[in-house]
């Protein structure tokens, strides 16, 4: 468990802009009725994406009301789901996954980037463009070690290349997501070492299957893809 | 070793197109209505006899799973829960199969709720994942648009919604009833067991909830027969398997290969081998973190399935196969795993939300040698009262790895330690004064 508090200065009111209004709607149509509280976690989400990054507190008490939840439960949620940030942050929130799989591969090396660029953990940089923090495991292991940034995955990162993204980013440029040597997800480097067979792209997969033709399903013959 | 024809995810690392068209190329969609045709049963019953076991962790038979669920549809609704809630420590598989074969996950979303008198199904996907759940929103967008889903889904007369969720930052939400709790809009706190899901789930109701593999393998296992999925690997451990390699390897990747592929060629085929040699190779976590590592002796010969693991007091969990080279630290390695547990728990049960704070503050000093050996035995006992002793496997599984580290590599704690004292003066217990 990690201890989380909201910010001590609070913004007066929150209302969802009438884009979001109308996207957290359709959010609460997916669930059956009565059940509105489900919505929660994709409205909070939206909430915090409208409020510069974080949620602040009459947000609580909007999606409460809007719910027709008890505010407790809004803050039991707010408080319980790390991704929600209780204070205000950065413009770019950069969360540097320490778990294991990462850390074999060379987080800590990354955490000194980040001390360097943008200071101690936790805390905002004196420009104000990035906040740091140590996250679990974001599950991108075949791609560790990894940052995420905001919305975006940055994976197979050296010490170089996340000092060069913070840089780009400092200054105005957008880095691209995904893999920085290039890999195009989570193939081996240099290229996969299977599904190169042209067969499986040669549109014999669809093939009609007769389903009822078969004498028996335990007795089915086992090249049955045509 | 599985061929390329045997392969499900065809599509694994996104180098073809993820969209409809490309998808049903590729044999996604296929016969789907007349699969469904032959009837919730038949389904069913090819599923139980694929021997498919559920690809989240657990390892229960997808097949008994289902039949579970009340065979008449009652009062209440029945619902499937895709779990896409992808947080173990190494496991990055559903991921891809999500943002790259996302028609695979639908089609088996349509025919698994079927076959359990489901007509929704919802999606949690984890928050982090937000690329993933665009995706995979404009995925089933072009389903229903395609008549796919949705009122007499793919012309089968089935009715059937399907709705991405997604969470918001908590590992706990990969347990099932937790993830429950959580779609319901709380805290991700885990129910009690019984009621089980399949009476009493989602929202009271009759309620499934699978790993995306194991429902996104589903419509192939039928199109190909549950004959061909039950002849791959070993009895008991049947089909195919998308195994997650990272850590010390020259490649680390995902790959698809066959239930039961030995650890050694796995790594040496597809993830371009340990990082200096077999021989530099120190340990391997061979399921996820939750399991316990295995030392390189059980590692030349182990076979990647739930049974073999099993009997060397491991488990394949989600297949996530982490490398750990002689380089490795690795009592930090499991100090690091025991501070995510830690970071983790829920803190609803006692053993657990303490346990797992205090295993990994010692595992920190054991790191540094700022301890004594008969803490070890202190720190495996502590283990085993947290492990069994709460509502959700995550005590079990903040536990196994001490555990392990322990079995395997108590001699290395003890050299530490003993490193640690031996130009420090021995500390003197005193009584109080």
């Amino acid at each position: 468990m990690s201890v989380r508090r909201l910010a001590k200065e609070q913004p007066t009111e929150f209302s969802f802009s009438p884009e979001n209004l109308a996207w957290a709607e359709k959010q609460v149509a997916k669930y059956p009725d009565g059940k509105q509280a489900s919505a929660i976690i994709p409205l909070l989400w939206c909430a915090q994406k409208q409020n510069a990054g974080w949620v602040s507190e009459p947000a609580m008490r909007y999606l409460a009301e809007m719910l027709d939840m008890a505010y407790i439960r809004v803050y039991e949620v707010a408080t319980f789901y790390t991704m929600f940030n209780l204070a205000p942050l950065g413009k770019y929130h950069v969360q540097l996954c320490g778990t294991t799989p990462c850390w074999l591969r060379g987080a800590d090396e990354l955490k000194a980037v980040c001390e360097e660029k943008i200071g101690p953990k936790g805390t905002t940089s004196a420009d104000g463009m990035f906040t740091w923090t140590e996250v679990e495991c974001l599950g991108a292991c075949c791609n560790a070690p990894m940052v995420q940034i905001n919305d975006d995955y940055f994976e197979d990162l050296t010490k170089e290349t996340l000092g060069a993204f913070l840089d780009d980013l400092r200054s105005g440029r957008a880095p691209k997501p995904g893999s920085a040597t290039g890999r195009t997800s989570s193939e081996p480097f240099g290229g996969p070492s299977t599904l190169t067979d042209p067969n499986l792209y040669d549109k014999s997969a669809a093939a009609p299957v007769d389903f009822a033709g078969r004498t028996a399903p335990s007795e089915g013959g086992s090249d049955a893809s045509g | 070793m599985l061929q390329d024809k045997d392969r499900i995810f065809t599509n694994l690392y996104g180098l073809q197109d993820w969209r409809l068209p490309a998808a049903k190329e590729r044999g996604a969609w296929n016969g789907t209505a007349d699969m469904m045709a032959m009837g919730r049963d038949w389904i069913i019953d090819q599923v139980k006899e694929s021997g498919l076991r559920g690809r989240g962790g657990a390892g229960f038979p997808t097949g008994l799973k289902w039949t579970f669920m009340p065979k008449e549809i009652g009062d209440r609704p029945h619902y499937l829960v895709v779990n896409a809630d992808e947080s173990e420590p190494g496991t990055c598989k559903d991921r891809e199969m999500m943002r790259h074969d996302p028609h695979l996950l639908i089609e088996g979303c349509l025919v698994a709720s079927f076959a359990m008198g489901a007509h929704a199904c919802y999606i949690y996907i984890r928050g982090e994942y937000i690329a993933e759940r665009l995706r995979l929103q404009e995925a089933i967008d072009e389903a229903y648009e395609a008549g796919l889903v949705g009122k007499n889904a793919v012309g089968s007369g089935w009715d059937f919604d399907i709705y991405v969720h997604h969470g918001a930052g908590a590992y706990i939400c990969g347990e099932e009833t937790a993830l429950l709790e959580s779609l319901e809009g709380k805290k991700g706190q885990p129910r009690l067991k019984p009621p089980f899901p399949a009476n009493a789930g989602l929202y009271g109701a009759p309620t499934t909830v699978n790993n995306v593999e194991s429902i996104a393998v589903v419509p192939t296992i039928i199109r190909r027969g549950a004959s061909w999925f039950a002849g791959l690997g070993r009895p008991n451990n049947t089909g195919t398997k998308v195994f997650c390699i990272s850590g010390h390897v020259n490649k680390p990747c995902n790959v698809e290969e066959e239930m039961s592929i030995p650890l050694r060629t796995l790594i040496e085929t597809h993830a371009g081998g340990v990082r200096g040699g077999w021989d530099n190779l120190k340990a391997v976590i061979p399921g996820g973190s939750s399991v316990p590592l295995i030392p390189k002796d059980i590692c030349d010969n182990v076979l990647m399935d739930f049974d073999a693991l099993k009997d060397v007091q491991s488990g394949l969990g989600t297949a996530a196969v982490i490398v750990m080279d002689k380089s490795t630290d690795v009592i930090k390695a499991i100090a690091r795993i025991s501070y995510f547990y830690k970071h983790e728990s829920c803190g609803q049960c006692t053993p657990c939300r303490e346990g797992t704070g205090w295993m990994w503050r010692v595992l920190e000093r054991m790191a540094k040698g700022d301890a004594q050996t008969s803490e070890i035995d202190d720190l495996l006992d502590v283990a085993g009262q947290v492990e069994g002793h709460t509502i959700c496997a995550l005590g079990d599984a903040a536990a196994w790895p001490v555990q392990g580290l322990i079995r395997h590599f108590r001699h290395e704690i003890e050299e530490r330690i003993d490193a640690y004292r031996s130009d420090r003066p021995v500390p003197v217990h005193q009584a109080a004064e």
